[in-house]
C-alpha cells in the first residue's frame, strides 16, 4: 500500500515535473538568501558573503539532481543519458550517420537472410506434428532417392511396422476444361491416405476416403484454395459440382486450406485419386512414386530406415527381375524439402554474418577513434566528479543509441530487401518454394534482429573503455596528450583493422569461388548449340489420341506445320527437354555381354528424326534415323558417348544390340548412330548412359518441342504456341521459353547465380569497409607521427622515405589481414564445396586474385595518408607544437 | 574542536522530523534549527537535506506547502502528517535503544 503511494507520489512529480524543478530551484535560491543575510550579518560585505554561499553551497544543478534523484523513476535518469547520446551524436553527424549506416548495412544484411533461413529452414511445415513426417524413397545404384513403385509401396505399407501410415503421391498435369478453353492444370494424384498423414483437413467439404483409391472408385478431386478461387470463384457450392481433367469428369469433394503447400511438387491445382489403374502402376519395375509416412510414435528415423531397408531386402529377393539393388531410403520430410538449398542458405547466412561481424568491427573502431577525440572531454567530467559507473553508463546509452538507430534501419531496410530477393526469383523456382510466401519480418526474424542488437549494442557500449584508462584524468587534462593511450589505440585500431581484412579476403575467396563456379557451370559443355532453340512443353489429351497411330500423326503434323513457319529451321520433339533432370531411366542388357540380373539404367528419350539436327547435336558415328523409322519398321537406337563409353569400351557399338533383362524380342533395338553427349540433368550433374528412341516407335502423350530458329527465338514463341492449338485446341501447352532463358532460369543456375552475387555483394561491401578501416588507421598514424616525421624531415630525410615509413606500415597490416583471411578463406571454402562446380576451394587463380584486389586496395587507401605525411611542412610542424 | 560534524547515518531523517514536531518550517530553518540546538556542533548540508526532504515527501511522512514568512518572503514550509509522527516515534525509540546498547557495550568493556 505504502509502495502504491510512494509510486502514485513520484508518478504526480513526474507529470508536473517542471514545476517541482522549479520549486526546488525557488526552495534552494532562498536558502542561499538566507545564509548570505546570516553572513552579512556577520560582517561579511554583500560579495564575499554572496561568495561563500555558492561555495559552501556547491554546484546548485549538482544538489538539484541529487534531490531529483530521489523522486525519479529508474528510467528517468536512462532517458536523460538517452537525451544527452542524441545530442551528442548529433553534434557529430558525418560520425554519427557513417556509423550508423554502416550498422544498418550489416544488419540489414544479416536480417533478410535469415529471413529467407527462417522461412526455409526454421518454421515448421504447415503440417501435423511436422517432424514426424518422412520422406519414404526406394534407391538404386545410379539413384539415391529414386521413386517408388506401385507394387514395392503396396508391400511396403503391408509389411512395416514403423509408420503409423504410408502414402504415395505423383505428379501429373490436367487439361482443364473451362470458359476460356483448355488449361493446362499442373495437379498431384495421391493415395486416400496422403492429407490425413499430413494431418490436413479440407477446409469444405471433405478428405478422400478410405478404398477411395481403389480401382473402380468414382474419380474425385481435391482443390486447392487458389484453384477454388481462381476457377470457381470461391462459392461454398463448389462441393458436389464437377470438373472436367483431360476429358474426364471428377466430382469435386473438397477445398485445402489457404495456407496448405506441398512444397515437393510446387503448385498443384487439382488433387485426384491414385488407384494403381496406369500402365506404369501395374509394373514393379516402373517407378513413378514418392513416398509420405508418419513415424508411430517412438520410432526414429533410423530404426524406419533399417526396417524399411530390411523389407527392400525381402523384395529383392522375391522379384529379383524387378527389384535387385533396390533398396530404401527414409529422410525427415523437411529434409527432403529443404536439403538442397539449406547449405546454400547456410553459406549466404554466414557471409552475412561476417558482413556484420565487420560493420561492427567498423564502427567499433570509429567509436575508439572518437572516445579517443573525446578524451579530454571525459577527463574533464571525471574532474567534475563523474562516477565510473556513471560515465559507463553513458558510453553505454550512447552506444545504444547507435545501435537502435542503426538497427531500426535495417530491418526496415531487410523487410524491403526480402521482398525484393523474393521477386528475383523465378515464378517457377518460388512454386517450388511455396515455404517462401511466409517470408517476411515475423517474430522469430525481429527476434533475431533485437539479438544481433543487443549484443552490438554490448559491444559499443563497452567499447570505450577497451582502450582508454579514462579515469586517468591527469594525462587526458594534459595538453597533446598523446602519451600511452595514443600508442595503446594504435595497436588496437591496428589489431581491429586485421579483423576486418580478414574477414574482407573471406568473403572475397568465397565469391570468387562462388563466381568461378557459376561461369564454370554456364560454359559446362551442353552437347548442343543452346541459342535460337525456342522450346514449349505440349500435353495431349490421352482419351482423344487413345491410339500409337494418332499420336504419332499428331507428333508429325507438329513438325511439319511448325516448320513451315517463317524463321524456322528445324524441329525436334523429345519426351523430355534437354538440361532438366536425369531419370526417365530404362534398364538395358547389352546382347552378347555377360548378364547377371544387374541393373543397367540409362536414361530414356524418345525423339523425333529431327531432334538432333535442330538441337545441332554431333553425331560422332553411325546415323541418326529418319521420320519413316516406326513402329512397322525394326526398333533402332541413337546412344550417347557415355553409354558407349561404358558399355562397349573399345569397341565400335555400331550394328550392337541391347535389349530388356530377359531379351525379349520385342525390346530388342540395334545400336545405328553414337552422338555427343546431350546434357540431359541439370548443369552441375553426371552424364549418364543414355538412349535416343524413336518417337515413331513409342509415341507419348506428352513431349517438348524444341524449334531452331534464323530469328530471336523469343519471337517465334507466341507463333508456336498458335499454331499448336490450331491443329487442336484440346492441346495443351505449358512453359513456352527460350532454351536459354530455361537454362538461365534452372534451379542449378539460379542457386550459383545468386548465392554468387550475394556473398559478391558481401565481399564488394566487406573489401569497402575493411579499406576504409584500413585507411582510418594510416590516417590516424600519420596525425598521431606528424612531429616524428617532421623532425625526420628537417634532418633531412627525403620524401620516399616517409612514403615508406607509412606504407611498411600499412603494408604489414595488410599482409598479416591477407595472410590469416588466405587461411580462413581455405578453410571456409572447404566446408562449402559442396556449393563449388569444377572450382577446388584451394583454387590458386582465385586466391591470388583476392590478394592483388585487396593488396591494389589497401596500396591506394594507405598512399592517401601517405602523401599527406610525405607533403608535411617540416617548419609548420614544428612550430605547431 | 570539531567545528562540523557528519550525522550518524539514518539520523538525519529523524532530526528533520523532530525539528517539525513544533511548527511547521522551511528548509533553512531545519538547518538552522538543528545548527542551533546542536550548538554548532552538527551541519546539515543543503546537498543531504533536499534530498532527505523529497525521501520524506515520498513517504508521506511530510507535507510541503508555500506560505509568506516573517519577512514577507515566499518559502516552502514543511509539516509533519500524521504518519510522520509515528515514524518519528519509531525511529525515535530504536535511536534510544540503540544509543543505550552502545552505552552498555561501552561500559562493560
Amino acid at each position: 500500500m505504502d509502495s502504491l503511494m510512494r509510486w502514485l507520489r513520484k508518478l504526480w512529480i513526474f507529470v508536473r515535473q517542471e514545476k517541482f524543478e522549479n520549486e526546488l530551484n525557488e526552495e534552494m535560491a532562498f536558502h542561499r538568501e538566507q545564509i548570505a543575510k546570516e553572513l552579512q550579518a556577520d560582517g561579511m560585505g554583500a560579495e564575499p558573503a554572496q561568495y561563500a554561499t555558492q561555495r559552501q553551497f556547491g554546484n546548485a544543478a549538482h544538489l538539484q539532481e541529487r534531490s531529483h534523484d530521489v523522486v525519479a523513476f529508474g528510467f528517468e535518469t536512462a532517458l536523460q543519458d538517452f537525451r544527452f547520446a542524441i545530442r551528442q551524436l548529433r553534434r557529430n553527424p558525418a560520425f554519427a550517420s557513417i556509423a550508423i549506416l554502416i550498422f544498418a548495412l550489416g544488419i540489414c544484411a544479416s536480417v533478410s537472410i535469415f529471413g529467407f533461413v527462417d522461412a526455409a529452414l526454421i518454421k515448421p511445415l504447415p503440417y501435423q506434428y511436422p517432424s514426424r513426417l518422412v520422406g519414404v524413397y526406394e534407391s538404386a545404384a545410379r539413384i539415391p532417392r529414386s521413386n517408388l513403385s506401385y507394387l514395392d509401396y503396396l508391400d511396403w505399407k503391408k509389411r512395416n511396422r514403423v509408420f503409423s501410415s504410408l502414402e504415395v503421391w505423383s505428379g501429373t498435369g490436367y487439361l482443364l476444361k473451362t470458359s476460356d478453353g483448355v488449361q493446362p492444370a499442373p495437379s498431384v494424384r495421391v493415395s486416400a491416405g496422403f492429407f490425413r498423414t499430413l494431418g490436413v483437413n479440407p477446409v469444405i467439404g471433405r478428405d478422400f476416403e478410405p478404398g477411395e483409391d481403389l480401382p473402380g472408385a468414382p474419380s474425385v478431386a481435391i482443390l486447392s484454395y487458389a484453384t477454388w478461387q481462381k476457377w470457381f470463384g470461391g462459392r461454398e457450392d463448389v462441393i458436389g459440382q464437377t470438373a472436367m481433367l483431360s476429358n474426364v469428369s471428377y466430382k469435386i469433394v473438397g477445398v485445402l486450406p489457404r495456407e496448405f503447400h506441398f512444397a515437393p511438387r510446387g503448385s498443384a491445382d487439382f488433387w485426384t485419386v491414385l488407384d494403381g489403374s496406369n500402365s506404369c502402376e501395374k509394373r514393379r519395375s516402373c517407378h513413378n512414386l514418392f513416398g509420405v509416412a508418419r513415424l508411430k510414435d517412438g520410432v526414429p528415423v533410423e530404426m524406419a530406415q533399417a526396417e524399411m531397408q530390411s523389407i527392400a531386402k525381402q523384395l529383392e529377393a522375391e522379384y529379383p527381375g524387378s527389384n535387385r539393388d533396390q533398396g530404401a531410403v527414409v529422410v525427415p520430410l523437411s529434409e527432403a524439402i529443404v536439403g538442397d538449398i539449406r547449405p546454400i542458405l547456410l553459406v549466404l547466412l554466414s557471409g552475412a554474418g561476417l558482413l556484420l561481424l565487420i560493420a561492427c568491427v567498423n564502427v567499433t573502431s570509429l567509436l575508439l577513434a572518437r572516445s579517443e577525440s573525446r578524451k579530454r572531454e571525459i577527463a574533464v567530467r571525471v574532474a567534475l566528479g563523474a562516477s565510473f559507473v556513471r560515465l559507463a553508463r553513458q558510453f553505454a546509452t550512447e552506444g545504444l543509441a547507435l545501435v537502435v538507430a542503426g538497427g531500426a534501419l535495417g530491418v526496415i531496410a531487410a523487410g524491403w530487401l526480402m521482398g525484393l530477393l523474393t521477386k528475383l526469383v523465378p515464378a517457377q523456382m518460388l512454386a517450388g518454394m511455396p515455404y517462401l510466401n511466409g517470408l517476411g519480418l515475423n517474430s522469430r526474424v525481429l527476434a533475431f534482429a533485437c539479438g544481433v542488437v543487443v549484443i552490438a549494442a554490448v559491444l559499443f557500449g563497452l567499447a570505450p573503455f577497451l582502450r582508454a584508462p579514462i579515469l586517468d584524468m591527469r594525462n587526458g587534462l594534459a595538453e597533446g596528450g598523446r602519451g600511452s593511450a595514443g600508442r595503446m589505440w594504435r595497436r588496437f585500431g591496428a589489431n581491429l583493422v586485421v579483423v576486418e581484412l580478414a574477414i574482407a579476403v573471406v568473403l572475397l575467396v568465397g565469391a570468387g569461388l562462388l563466381g568461378k563456379s557459376f561461369y564454370r557451370l554456364l560454359h559446362v559443355d551442353l552437347g548442343f548449340q543452346p541459342d535460337h532453340l525456342a522450346t514449349l512443353g505440349v500435353a495431349v489429351p490421352d482419351v482423344t489420341y487413345k491410339s500409337d497411330e494418332q499420336r504419332v500423326a499428331l507428333a508429325r503434323q507438329v513438325v511439319s506445320r511448325i516448320s513451315n513457319l517463317p524463321g524456322v529451321k528445324s524441329v525436334g520433339l523429345t519426351t523430355l527437354m534437354p538440361v532438366s533432370y536425369n531419370g526417365n531411366t530404362d534398364w538395358i542388357r547389352m546382347v552378347g555381354k555377360p548378364f547377371h540380373g544387374e541393373h543397367n539404367e540409362v536414361n530414356e528419350r524418345d525423339v523425333s528424326s529431327g531432334y538432333f539436327t535442330a538441337l545441332q547435336a554431333k553425331l560422332v558415328r553411325g546415323r541418326f534415323f529418319d521420320d519413316a523409322q516406326d513402329a512397322s519398321k525394326p526398333r533402332v537406337a541413337v546412344i550417347n558417348e557415355a553409354l558407349a563409353r561404358q558399355y562397349f569400351p573399345g569397341e565400335d557399338p555400331i550394328g550392337k544390340k541391347f535389349g530388356d533383362g530377359g531379351l525379349t524380342p520385342n525390346s530388342l533395338r540395334e545400336i545405328i548412330g553414337v552422338v555427343d553427349d546431350i546434357r540431359e540433368g541439370s548443369l552441375d550433374s553426371k552424364i549418364w548412359p543414355a538412349e535416343y528412341l524413336p518417337f515413331n516407335q513409342s509415341p507419348d502423350t506428352f513431349f517438348a518441342v524444341v524449334v531452331r530458329t534464323s530469328q530471336a527465338e523469343q519471337s517465334v514463341l507466341p507463333t508456336l504456341s498458335r499454331t499448336i492449338r490450331e491443329i487442336d485446341p484440346s492441346i495443351g501447352i505449358a512453359s513456352e521459353e527460350t532454351m536459354n532463358g530455361r537454362i538461365d532460369s534452372s534451379q542449378t543456375a539460379y542457386l550459383h547465380r545468386s548465392s554468387a552475387w550475394l556473398v559478391g555483394g558481401f565481399a564488394a561491401l566487406a573489401l569497402l569497409l575493411g579499406v576504409v578501416g584500413l585507411y582510418g588507421v594510416i590516417s590516424y598514424t600519420v596525425s598521431q607521427r606528424s612531429r616524428e616525421i617532421g623532425i625526420r624531415m628537417a634532418l633531412g630525410a627525403p620524401p620516399e622515405s616517409v612514403y615508406r615509413l607509412i606504407l611498411k606500415e600499412a603494408g604489414w597490416l595488410t599482409a598479416v589481414g591477407m595472410a590469416s583471411g588466405l587461411m580462413c578463406a581455405v578453410i571456409a571454402a572447404t566446408l562449402m564445396h559442396k556449393l563449388l562446380f569444377d572450382v577446388e576451394s584451394w583454387d590458386v587463380p582465385t586466391l591470388c586474385g583476392v590478394a592483388l584486389v585487396l593488396g591494389l586496395c589497401a596500396l591506394c587507401a594507405a598512399f592517401v595518408p601517405a602523401r599527406r605525411a610525405a607533403s608535411l611542412d617540416p617548419v609548420e610542424v614544428l612550430r605547431a607544437e | 574542536m570539531p567545528t562540523k560534524s557528519d550525522l550518524m547515518p539514518g539520523t538525519l531523517d529523524m532530526l528533520i522530523l523532530k525539528m517539525l514536531t513544533r511548527s511547521p518550517q522551511h528548509g533553512y530553518g531545519i538547518a538552522l534549527s538543528i545548527k542551533r540546538l546542536s550548538e554548532d556542533f552538527l551541519r546539515v548540508e543543503e546537498g543531504s537535506l533536499y534530498p532527505a526532504l523529497q525521501r520524506l515527501l515520498l513517504q508521506g511522512w511530510v507535507k510541503a506547502e508555500w506560505k509568506k514568512t516573517e519577512t514577507n518572503r515566499r518559502a516552502r514550509f514543511y509539516s509533519l502528517t500524521p504518519a510522520g509522527r509515528k515514524q518519528l516515534g519509531l525511529e525515535l525509540s530504536q535511536f534510544e535503544q540503540m544509543i543505550a546498547a552502545i552505552g552498555r557495550v561501552l561500559e562493560g568493556a
